[in-house]
C-alpha cells in the first residue's frame, strides 16, 4: 500500500469543492492533512499524506478536478548570499513565507510559513530559492 | 534670485571634502523640513540608484590574436553565442543570448538557466570562461578553429556597453487572463492575483531628473560597481512628463540611457545573470547617477517622493503582447511599495522586480565616493532629447511573416 506526502495546488475556481470528502468516500483512502491554506475564491494549497489501495486512482481524480499534484519535497531554503531582495517572489508566494520588511524593503523568508509549493524556485530570477529533498 | 551653482563650484567643494551629498531618499525629508531654497543652498549632490534586470546590456571584448591568426566568424563564450560580425578578434556578447542547445520554451515554461548575463557575471568574477571560435579561413587568417580558456585579465579590452538601461519608468504588470503567464515582468497569476512593478521609484535615476537637465552624454556614473559613463540616449528614448493625479505629482515615462564602462573595474556583486521563467535570460545591472543641485528646479524634481511618482498599469495577457494602447489606470510608487493595491475594486498583492534595498546601497556607495573626493561630477558634452523635443516611437512596418523562421 502506497503512502506519500503530496502537495495539492487548487486554482481559485476549485478551492471550494469537497475533494477530500470524495477521496475518503469514493476511493477509500486514508488522508492525513499536514498543512492547509485554503480560502474561498482564492488559490489554495494543501499538504497531506495519502495512502490506500486506490492511491493512483485518487490522484487521477484530484488531477481531473484541475488541481495540481506534486510530491512534497522536504524543505525550501534560501541561499542568502544569492538573494538580492528584489521582491519578485513575494506576491507569487501563496503562504506569506516570503515577504517584504518595510520600510527597508528587504525580503524575509520565514521557513515556518512555507508550504513547499516551490513557486518561488521558479519565480526567483537569480535562483536563490532551492528545494532540498 | 534663487540658488545657482555650477559644476565647477560643486567639484571644488568635492575636492576640498566639503561637498554635501545626500541620497535621493534622504533629500525628500530634508526638503520637507528645511524647504526647497534652504536645501538647494545646502545640498550639492543627490545620488540615485537602481538594481534591476536590464535586457539591453552586453560586453564587447577583444580576445587577442592566436598564432596562426583566426578571424572569428562564429564565437561562443561558455557555450553562449557571441556576435562575430565585427573585426577578427572582437566580439559582442549580449545579456539575453542563450546557448544553441537551450530547450527554450519547448517544454513551456522554459527555465533559461544560463545566458549571456551569467557569462558576464562569471567573467567579472574573474572565473575562467571557455572561448570557442570558428572561422572559414582566409589567406591572412588561416586558422579555422580554437577552443581555449580566457579570464578577464587576459582580455585586451572588456567594455560593458548597454544600449538601453535605466528605464525612467515602467509599466506595472498585471494578468487579466485566465491562465498564469510568464513574462519579463515575472510570473503573473490569472485574474489579477498579483501585480509587479519594476523601478526603484524615488531612488530611480531618470525619475529624479525627468527633464534631463543634468544627465547627458558624458555624465559619469556608478555602473556595475565601477565607474561608467552615459554614452548617448538609450534606444527607445521617448521621454515625456505629464502631471499625475495627485497635486504636484508626475507621470514620467520613456527616457533611457546608453551606458558604458570598463568591465575590468566592475564587480560581480552588481552584474548578475538572471533567468525569467518562460521568458529568457537577462542581467541585473546596478546603476547610480549623481544629480548636481544646480538650482531649486533641479532639486524640486530630485526630491519627488514615491507618493509623487506614478506608473501605468498594463494587462500583460492582452494589451501588452498585442500592443493595444490600453491602461488600467495609474498607481503611485507609494501605493505599489505598500504591498497592496486596488484596481477595479480588487485588492491585489504587489511586488517589485527591482531591488529597492540594493538601489539604496548603490546610492549610498556613490555618496561615499563623492564625499570621499574620489568621484567628481562631469559636465555633459551634449544634452539628451528632453520631453519638450517630443520624440515619439515608430511602430514596425508589418509585412507579414512568410519566410521568417
Ligand atoms: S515554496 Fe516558496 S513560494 Fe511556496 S510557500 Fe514556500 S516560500 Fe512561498
Ligand atoms: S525573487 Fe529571489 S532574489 Fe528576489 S527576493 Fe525572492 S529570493 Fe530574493
Amino acid at each position: 500500500m502506497k503512502s506519500k506526502k503530496i502537495v495539492l495546488r487548487f486554482p481559485a475556481t476549485s478551492a471550494d469543492q469537497p475533494l477530500i470528502y470524495y477521496l475518503v468516500k469514493d476511493y477509500d483512502l486514508v488522508v492525513n492533512i499536514i498543512k492547509a491554506n485554503i480560502n474561498p475564491h482564492k488559490e489554495g494549497t494543501l499538504i497531506m499524506e495519502l495512502s490506500g489501495a486506490n492511491y493512483e486512482q485518487g490522484i487521477e481524480y484530484i488531477r481531473s478536478c484541475g488541481v495540481q499534484v506534486q510530491p512534497l519535497t522536504e524543505e525550501i531554503v534560501r541561499n542568502h548570499d544569492r538573494c538580492i531582495s528584489c521582491g519578485a517572489c513575494t506576491a507569487v508566494c501563496p503562504s506569506g513565507a516570503l515577504y517584504i520588511e518595510r520600510p527597508e524593503m528587504n525580503v524575509v523568508f520565514d521557513g515556518e510559513q512555507c508550504i513547499v509549493c516551490q513557486l518561488c524556485t521558479r519565480a526567483c530570477p537569480v535562483r536563490a530559492m532551492e528545494a532540498r529533498f | 534670485m534663487g540658488v545657482q551653482k555650477t559644476y565647477a563650484e560643486i567639484n571644488e567643494r568635492i575636492r576640498q571634502g566639503k561637498a554635501v551629498v545626500v541620497t535621493a531618499e534622504e533629500v525628500i525629508q530634508l526638503v520637507k523640513t528645511e524647504g526647497l531654497t534652504e536645501t538647494a543652498r545646502k545640498v550639492d549632490v543627490v545620488t540615485t540608484g537602481t538594481f534591476s534586470p536590464m535586457c539591453s546590456s552586453g560586453v564587447y571584448l577583444n580576445f587577442g590574436h592566436s598564432a596562426p591568426r583566426i578571424r572569428g566568424h562564429k564565437v561562443w563564450l561558455n557555450g553562449v553565442p557571441a556576435y562575430g560580425g565585427i573585426a577578427a578578434v572582437d566580439t559582442y556578447l549580449g545579456a539575453t543570448a542563450l546557448p544553441d542547445d537551450d530547450p527554450l520554451n519547448s517544454s513551456f515554461p522554459g527555465e533559461f538557466r544560463y545566458g549571456g548575463g551569467h557569462v558576464i557575471h562569471e567573467l567579472v568574477a574573474g572565473k575562467p570562461v571557455t572561448l570557442k571560435v570558428w572561422s572559414y579561413g582566409t589567406d591572412c587568417y588561416p586558422r579555422r578553429e580554437i577552443e581555449t580558456e580566457v579570464t578577464l585579465d587576459q582580455l585586451n579590452e572588456a567594455v560593458l556597453f548597454n544600449p538601453r538601461n535605466a528605464y525612467q519608468n515602467y509599466n506595472v504588470a498585471v494578468n487579466c487572463g485566465s491562465r498564469t503567464i510568464y513574462t519579463y515582468m515575472g510570473m503573473l497569476k490569472p485574474h489579477m492575483a498579483n501585480i509587479h512593478y519594476s523601478t526603484s521609484g524615488q531612488l530611480s535615476p531618470l525619475l529624479k531628473d525627468p527633464h534631463f537637465r543634468t544627465i547627458g552624454v558624458g555624465t559619469k556614473i556608478f555602473l556595475g560597481g565601477g565607474e561608467g559613463y552615459v554614452a548617448w540616449n538609450g534606444t527607445q528614448h521617448f521621454p515625456s512628463v505629464q502631471s499625475g493625479p495627485a497635486e504636484n505629482s508626475i507621470l514620467a515615462a520613456g527616457g533611457t540611457l546608453t551606458v558604458l564602462g570598463d568591465l575590468k573595474g566592475m564587480s560581480p556583486k552588481w552584474l548578475l545573470g538572471a533567468s525569467f521563467i518562460g521568458y529568457g535570460a537577462t542581467m541585473v545591472v546596478g546603476i547610480g547617477i549623481p544629480i548636481p543641485i544646480l538650482d531649486e528646479e533641479v532639486l524640486r524634481y530630485a526630491a519627488l517622493s514615491d507618493a509623487d511618482l506614478y506608473a501605468p498599469v498594463v494587462d500583460y495577457s492582452d494589451a501588452y503582447p498585442n500592443r493595444k494602447p490600453e491602461s488600467l489606470g495609474l498607481l503611485s510608487y507609494a501605493e505599489l511599495k505598500s504591498g497592496w493595491v486596488t484596481i477595479k475594486g480588487k485588492e491585489i498583492p504587489s511586488a517589485p522586480l527591482s531591488s529597492y534595498s540594493k538601489a539604496k546601497e548603490i546610492a549610498e556607495i556613490l555618496k561615499d565616493w563623492i564625499q570621499g573626493g574620489k568621484f567628481e561630477l562631469t559636465v555633459p558634452v551634449k544634452t539628451l532629447p528632453t520631453p519638450a523635443d517630443g520624440v515619439v516611437g515608430k511602430p514596425m512596418p508589418d509585412k507579414g511573416t512568410s519566410g521568417v523562421k
